[in-house]
């Protein structure tokens, strides 16, 4: 499935994040190709939502370089901060939908800041956007409370996905579905990365998602990526924690499946 | 490194034996789209013609672009069955069936209707919400009434930790700054007797005015506004986002009674600790007017004192004190009962704070009003 590993969107190295005195990632390294779904696993606490919102800027490294698209997110203008964030997506836990605007308007906000583009264009692509991610049209005038969690989730994918982005971030996508939901949430990523060409770097707990839309998994431990590679590698790997989480009761049911 | 605005969209129509052929090129992204969308839309007059679309020099596309070529292939009135895309790649083909079948314009927000009908609708609707309100705080008056009562016959169901963090935080910490306030209004009263009495010779009135003005009035309404403003709001605040986190919810699940462990100490905190803070009111309003009296009047502090102990009589201080614990119950009450009407967002929080303060001044006024004609009623 992923024939262009030569090509590097997202690269971390020697990565440190600490707060206070409490060190959550050391010595950090992790490469994401252009193209591919990779998954990040870990237990509980393991900073698997960190890095992620290291990569995307919202907590600063306290060593090491980040690189998305080649550019070092810690050496960024103003500027080149503002192009690099027009071409990644992030999609919050709970959607992180802004609660005063209808969903129609969250999935505009982006494009309102970033481009002058008249309202109905903003409007008929936002629509667009709602019914790739599966809402109903009725979903659109709706306010955030009046959807359940997993519209929610949809919509915060909508607004990730609303300036066409090269990379889009999911943080627990899954998290809170019912299995069929989950399930359903696993194909529309697997379509919209099919395509859209997207990257996506996700963050999650499902053995379901990460065997059924995972190209990689990179399987964070002790404060560092401890194996990455593909679901083989993952069943393959010796790692204490590692056997433990594909090899557990819950992980046999989905690899003994498959 | 940044592609995207490299190489702008553009088009160019070439005219055919049947209609046009629209060669689109560069990069078709959302960040180019402002350059080539109204010369499209412009295209939805070309009737009956057919129109081909050549992907030939597109560099690149996303779905906007795409999107925005669909919608004009779509709009194109009558475009003959000819019609369509021409040298489109395989990736790009992806992208405008993608497009096409998520075509779908959404349900709108519902049109505003003939205005004189809308007037009305909003009149209706705020009187019936001012009825479900003034309700919805009677309701809630009635269970604390009843939750108190049972306070009483059972000493141990209070939550005396909670009662003690309210009384600080709402009483203990809002002394510097009502000491403050009511020393200013005490020393402006004075300032303004002065100046208008000296025209009558009868400045020696100025202890009288500071008297009775901060003694009913001015002490316990000031300190009732601050803490309304200061400690009511923050209480709908505090619950309101404890509802919006659903741990009210879980109280009640619990079995727990979020109106006996998060109404009832807030009130009883409250009703402490007005009336103390009235009273530091007052005397912090009549230290304010002793000085001005003794700067602008020569009224020394003693004189001051020997003159207010024998013109004002006591019931003018219990005026004003009684009427404390009355704002206070309900600036708590209002407080309380704006949190837990708050729903889902963080924006419903803090429209419930607003209302919140704005409620309760209003009825704290309207109480005011309500003391002031029953003390002329009964003489006191």
């Amino acid at each position: 499935m992923v024939s262009r590993h030569s090509d590097v969107i997202i690269s971390v190295e020697g990565l440190r994040t600490q707060f206070g005195s409490h060190v959550v990632h050391d010595h950090l390294d992790l490469e994401v190709y252009r193209g591919e779904v990779i998954g990040v696993v870990g237990a509980s606490g393991s900073g698997k939502s960190v890095l992620l919102r290291t990569i995307v800027g919202l907590i600063e490294q306290a060593a090491g370089t980040i690189r998305v698209f080649g550019n070092d997110t810690g050496q960024m203008s103003d500027e080149e901060r503002r192009s690099t964030e027009q071409r990644w997506g992030v999609q919050f836990q709970d959607g992180a939908l802004f609660s005063s605007l209808s969903v129609l308007q969250n999935i505009e906000t982006p494009m309102r800041e970033q481009f002058s583009l008249s309202e109905t264009l903003m409007k008929e692509l936002a629509e667009i956007k709602i019914s790739m991610v599966g809402l109903g049209s009725d979903a659109a005038p709706k306010l955030p409370y009046e959807l359940s969690g997993g519209m929610r989730k949809r919509a915060g994918l909508a607004r990730a996905l609303a300036l066409d982005p090269e990379v889009v971030f999911l943080d627990e996508p899954t998290a809170g579905l019912d299995p069929i939901g989950a399930a359903a949430y696993d194909e529309l990523i697997k379509r919209l990365q099919q395509t859209l060409g997207l990257t996506v770097f996700m963050v999650t707990h499902d053995l379901d998602s990460l065997h059924a839309i995972c190209d990689r998994i990179a399987v964070l431990a002790d404060k560092r990526v401890i194996v990455i590679g593909t679901m083989e590698d993952m069943l393959a790997s010796t790692h204490p924690w590692v056997r433990e989480y594909f090899h557990g009761p819950r992980g046999r049911m989905v690899t003994h499946e498959a | 490194m940044d592609a995207r605005v490299s190489d702008p969209a553009s088009f160019v129509m070439e005219p055919t034996d049947q209609g046009f052929r629209l060669v689109a090129q560069g990069d078709w992204v959302i960040a180019n789209l402002d350059l080539v969308d109204d010369d499209l839309r412009g295209l939805n007059g070309l009737a009956g013609r057919e129109v081909i679309m050549d992907f030939s020099g597109v560099t690149r596309l996303d779905i906007a672009g795409a999107f925005v070529l669909h919608r004009t292939l779509r709009d194109v009135e009558n475009a003959r069955a000819s019609s369509g895309y021409d040298n489109v790649s395989q990736d790009f083909q992806i992208l405008l069936d993608e497009v096409a079948a998520n075509d779908h314009p959404c349900d709108q927000e519902p049109m505003p209707r003939n205005s004189l009908l809308m007037v009305l609708d909003r009149i209706g609707e705020t009187v019936e919400h001012s009825y479900q309100q003034a309700r919805s705080i009677m309701n809630l008056c009635g269970q604390v009434v009843v939750n108190l009562g049972q306070t009483v016959k059972n000493p141990r169901r209070l939550r005396v930790t909670s009662l003690f963090h309210h009384m600080e935080q709402a009483g203990l910490d809002a002394v510097p700054i009502i000491s403050l306030l009511t020393f200013l209004i005490g020393a402006v009263v004075a300032y303004l007797g002065a100046s208008i009495l000296r025209t009558f010779g009868a400045e020696v009135f100025t202890v009288e005015l500071v008297g009775f003005a901060v003694l009913r009035e001015l002490g316990v309404l000031l300190t009732a506004i601050i803490v309304a403003g200061r400690s009511g709001s923050a209480f709908t605040a505090q619950i309101g986002s404890m509802k919006v986190n659903e741990e009210i919810d879980a109280m009640r699940t619990l079995g727990l009674d979020p109106v006996e462990i998060l109404v009832v100490p807030r009130i009883l905190a409250f009703v402490i600790m007005v009336p103390i803070l009235t009273f530091i009111g007052d005397v912090m309003g009549l230290f304010g007017g002793i000085l001005i009296a003794w700067v602008q009047l020569d009224i020394s502090p003693g004189m001051f004192l020997i003159r207010m102990n024998e013109f004002i009589p006591i019931n003018h201080f219990w005026a004003g004190m009684i009427k404390a614990p009355f704002f206070a119950f309900v600036i708590a009450l209002i407080g309380s009962h704006e949190g837990l009407k708050v729903e889902g967002s963080a924006e419903s929080v803090g429209r419930h704070t607003t209302l919140s303060v704005v409620q309760a001044i209003f009825l704290v006024i309207v109480l005011d009003a309500l003391f002031a004609m029953f003390y002329i009623e009964v003489d006191y």
